[in-house]
C-alpha cells in the first residue's frame, strides 16, 4: 500500500471525526431530534374526523362542492355527512339526503318523524375518501389513471381515465362516482391543490366545530398525528384490509 | 343535470349518496359474449384434440364462429366505458394489477391462436381458391383472389404430407387454445370475483363458475346457429329444386345426428355448471358471514324470480328435461338450446346486476331499470338497443367471414 505518514494522519483524523459525530448523534437522541428526523422522512396526509363534534350542518359538503366544482345540483358528492338515529325500540335510521348538502334541518331520518323521547342515540358521521394505504381502486384501474402519490393521497388523472367504473366497484366505501361534466372517475383528493400550498382542505376550513382536521402523520409535532397516536381512534370497514387513513373519534358500531 | 347511472337506478333505504348501478347491461353482455367465445372454442376442440369424429362438421363451424364472437367480445366494454376513444389507453399503459388490463393481453393471445388454427384448418381451401381465382374477371373476384393469395403466405404446398402437418399444427393449437379459452373467460370471472368490496362477487369460485357456464352457452349457441343455418340450407335447396346437390333428407339426418351427439356434451357441462353454482350458494348460507343477511334477502326475495324461476327453472331444469326425454327432435332441441342461452344470460345478469342490487351500506337496495326506449346516447348504449346491437354483431362478423372461409362444409 502506497501510503505516507501524512496521508495516514489525514485518514485517521477523518475517521476519528466521523466516529465522534456518530457518537454525538447517539447522545443527541432526544425527542426533538427524533421528530426532526421523522420530518425528513416525509409526508403522509391523514384526516381525523371527530364524530362527537359534528352537528350535521353540511357546511363542509357545500364548501367541497363549490371548491371542487362538482355541479351543485347533482346527486353526487366528494364528501357527505350521514345521520344516525337509534330509537328506543332498536330501529336504526340512517340517511344523507343530497349528501347533507343543506344540512339536517328536520327531525325526519329516512322520512320518518321521530319523537325526541323515542331516541336512544343520534349522531352525525362525515365521510370522505380514506386515502387508503392499500387502495383497491388503484389496484384495479386498468390504465393506471388512479394512482397513489408518495404522500399517500390517491389521485385520478382526468386526462387518462377511460371511464370503466372498475375503481368505483372496487372501493368498499362508495366514495367514488363519475364526474357529471368530465365523465371520468371522481372522488375526494384531500383538496390536493390546497394542501400542497400549505392551506387546509375546503371542508376543514368550512367546519366551524372542528370536526374535521387534516395533518401529516409523519410529523410528530402535528396535532392531528398526535391525536391519532395518543387517542382512541378507529377506521371504517377495517376488514377489507385497505388500511384507511381517515381516523374517527367516537365511532359507533352502528356506523356503516 | 343527471349523473351517470341515475337514469336507470332506483334506490331504497340507506344507500351511500354516490352509489348507483354503474355496471349496467353492457357489463352483463361482456361476460356473456366472452363466454360464448370460450364455449364455441371448447366445442371445436372436442374434435381437434380429443378426436370426436362425430363432431367434425360442428367443430369446423364453431371454430370460425368462435372467431366471429371473439371480434364482438370487447365491444360491450367499448359501449360501456365513458370515454370510448381512450379505450386504447389500456394497451399504452397496461396496469397489470388490474384484471381488465390483463384480460386485454389474454384476449390478443387467444385471438392469435384461433386465427392461426383457422388458417391451418383452411389452408388447403385458401390455396385452391387462390389458384382458381388467379385469372378471374370482375373486381370482386379479383379482390377476393388477392386476399386468398395473401393468405397462402407464399406456400402452395398441398401435398399429403403438408396437409398432415397442418392437421398436427391445428391439433396443437386447439390443445393450447383450450386452456387459453378457459383463461380468457376465467379472467372475465376474475374481474368480478376479485372485487372484495362486493359481497356477492367476492368468491374464488367465480372464475370456475364462469368457465362452466361459458362452455354451456357456447355449445348451445353453436348448436342453435348450426341448426338455423342447416334449416336455411334446406329451404334454399327446396326452392332451387336442385336435388342432385344434396337432398333435404340427407341434410336432415346429418343434422339430427350431430345435434344428438353434441347434446351429450352440453348436458355434461350443464350439470357441472349447476353443481358449482349451487355449491357456492350453499356455502354462503352455511358460513353466513356478516353480509349474508342482505345477500339472502336479495337472492331469496328480491331476485327470486330471476334466479330460481328463470335461471334455474326455465334456463336449466327445463332444457335438461327437454334433452333427456328420449327421441330428441330438431324442434325440441331448438327450444331447449334457446332456453339454455336464456339461463346463462340470466346467470350473468344475476351476478352483475344482482351484485349491485344491495348497497355497500348493507342496509339499502338498488334496482336497475333497463332503458328500453333510448332518451340519449347513454340510454341508447346501456339499454336494450345497445344490448341487441351487441347480440347482432357476431352474426355480421360471421357473415363476413363466411365470404372467405367455408363455415360449413358444402
Ligand atoms: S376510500 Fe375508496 S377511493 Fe379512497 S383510496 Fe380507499 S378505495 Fe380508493
Ligand atoms: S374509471 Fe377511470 S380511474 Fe376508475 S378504474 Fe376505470 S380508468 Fe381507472
Amino acid at each position: 500500500m502506497d501510503c505516507d505518514r501524512r496521508e495516514f494522519l489525514k485518514v485517521g483524523f477523518k475517521t476519528l471525526l466521523a466516529t465522534g459525530v456518530s457518537i454525538g448523534a447517539f447522545e443527541l437522541l432526544k425527542p426533538e431530534v427524533l421528530a426532526a428526523l421523522n420530518k425528513e422522512k416525509g409526508l403522509r396526509w391523514v384526516f381525523v374526523v371527530d364524530t362527537t363534534k359534528c352537528v350535521g350542518c353540511g357546511m363542509c359538503v357545500r364548501a367541497c362542492k363549490l371548491e371542487n366544482e362538482v355541479p351543485y345540483e347533482t346527486n353526487v358528492s366528494r364528501t357527505w355527512v350521514e345521520r344516525y338515529v337509534m330509537t328506543k325500540d332498536g330501529k336504526i335510521l340512517v340517511d344523507s339526503p343530497k349528501a347533507a348538502r343543506d344540512g339536517f334541518i328536520k327531525n325526519d331520518p329516512m322520512g320518518v318523524t321521530v319523537k325526541k323521547e323515542d331516541i336512544d342515540k343520534a349522531f352525525f358521521v362525515p365521510k370522505l375518501c380514506n386515502q387508503c394505504e392499500a387502495p383497491p381502486c388503484v389496484q384495479v384501474c386498468p390504465v393506471g389513471a388512479t394512482y397513489q402519490a408518495p404522500d399517500g393521497v390517491v389521485l385520478v388523472d382526468r386526462t387518462w381515465c377511460i371511464g370503466c367504473g372498475y375503481c368505483i366497484m372496487a372501493c368498499p366505501y362508495g366514495v367514488r362516482f363519475f364526474h357529471p361534466l368530465y365523465r371520468v372517475a371522481e372522488k375526494c383528493n384531500f383538496c390536493y391543490h390546497r394542501i400542497n400550498k400549505g392551506m387546509k382542505t375546503a371542508c376543514v376550513d368550512a367546519c366551524a366545530f372542528g370536526a374535521r382536521q387534516i395533518g401529516n402523520i409523519k410529523d410528530l409535532e402535528d396535532p392531528v398525528a398526535r391525536i391519532i397516536k395518543t387517542e382512541r381512534t378507529a377506521v371504517l370497514k377495517e376488514e377489507f384490509g385497505t388500511k384507511p387513513h381517515v381516523f374517527y373519534i367516537g365511532l359507533d358500531s352502528i356506523v356503516r | 343535470m343527471e349523473v351517470h347511472g341515475e337514469l336507470w337506478t332506483l334506490k331504497e333505504f340507506f344507500v351511500y349518496p354516490n352509489e348507483y348501478i354503474y355496471w349496467s347491461i353492457q357489463i352483463v353482455m361482456y361476460p356473456f359474449m366472452t363466454g360464448l367465445v370460450a364455449g364455441a372454442f371448447v366445442l371445436s376442440s372436442l374434435y381437434h384434440v380429443f378426436g370426436r369424429k362425430e363432431l367434425k362438421d360442428m367443430a369446423k363451424f364453431s371454430l370460425t364462429f368462435s372467431y366471429a364472437l371473439l371480434l364482438a367480445a370487447p365491444m360491450p366494454l367499448l359501449f360501456h366505458i365513458q370515454k370510448p376513444l381512450r379505450g386504447f389507453n389500456v394497451f399504452f399503459t397496461p396496469h397489470f394489477t388490474s384484471a381488465i388490463a390483463a384480460f386485454g393481453v389474454v384476449f390478443f393471445a387467444y385471438a392469435a391462436i384461433v386465427a392461426s388454427e383457422i388458417w391451418f384448418v383452411n389452408r388447403k381451401f385458401f390455396i385452391e381458391s387462390a389458384i382458381n381465382l388467379k385469372n378471374a374477371s370482375g373486381l370482386g373476384n379479383r379482390l377476393k383472389g388477392l386476399v386468398y393469395r395473401a393468405w397462402t403466405l407464399g406456400s402452395y404446398d398441398i401435398s399429403e404430407e403438408a396437409l398432415k402437418k397442418d392437421e398436427r399444427a391445428a391439433k396443437i393449437l386447439a390443445g393450447v387454445g383450450i386452456p387459453t379459452a378457459c383463461f380468457l373467460h376465467g379472467y372475465a370471472g376474475f374481474i368480478f370475483g376479485s372485487v372484495k368490496a362486493n359481497a356477492l362477487w367476492m368468491t374464488p369460485l367465480m372464475p370456475v363458475i364462469f368457465i362452466m357456464s361459458a362452455i354451456v352457452s357456447g355449445i348451445a349457441l353453436c348448436m342453435l346457429t348450426y341448426i338455423i343455418i342447416m334449416e336455411a340450407k334446406k329451404v334454399r335447396i327446396l326452392r332451387k329444386r336442385k336435388p342432385w346437390m344434396i337432398s333435404v333428407e340427407e341434410i336432415r339426418s346429418v343434422e339430427i345426428d350431430i345435434v344428438k351427439s353434441t347434446t351429450k356434451y352440453l348436458i355434461f357441462f350443464m350439470i357441472m355448471a349447476i353443481s358449482l353454482e349451487l355449491l357456492d350458494l350453499v356455502f354462503r348460507g352455511y358460513t353466513a358471514l356478516k353480509h349474508w343477511d342482505i345477500l339472502r334477502t336479495v337472492i331469496y326475495e328480491r331476485d327470486f324470480i330471476n334466479i330460481f324461476v328463470i335461471q334455474y327453472g326455465i334456463g336449466t331444469l327445463l332444457p335438461l328435461i327437454i334433452f333427456l326425454i328420449p327421441g330428441l327432435t330438431i324442434k325440441r332441441a331448438m327450444v331447449g338450446l334457446f332456453l339454455v342461452l336464456v339461463g346463462v344470460f340470466m346467470m350473468r345478469w344475476n351476478v352483475v346486476i344482482g351484485g349491485q342490487a344491495f348497497s355497500l351500506t348493507l342496509s339499502g337496495y338498488m334496482d336497475y331499470i333497463m332503458p328500453i326506449i333510448p332518451r340519449n346516447l347513454e340510454t341508447l348504449k346501456e339499454g336494450l338497443v345497445g344490448a341487441l346491437t351487441i347480440m347482432a354483431l357476431p352474426y355480421i362478423f360471421l357473415w363476413m367471414l363466411n365470404k372467405f372461409i367455408p363455415v360449413i362444409d358444402k
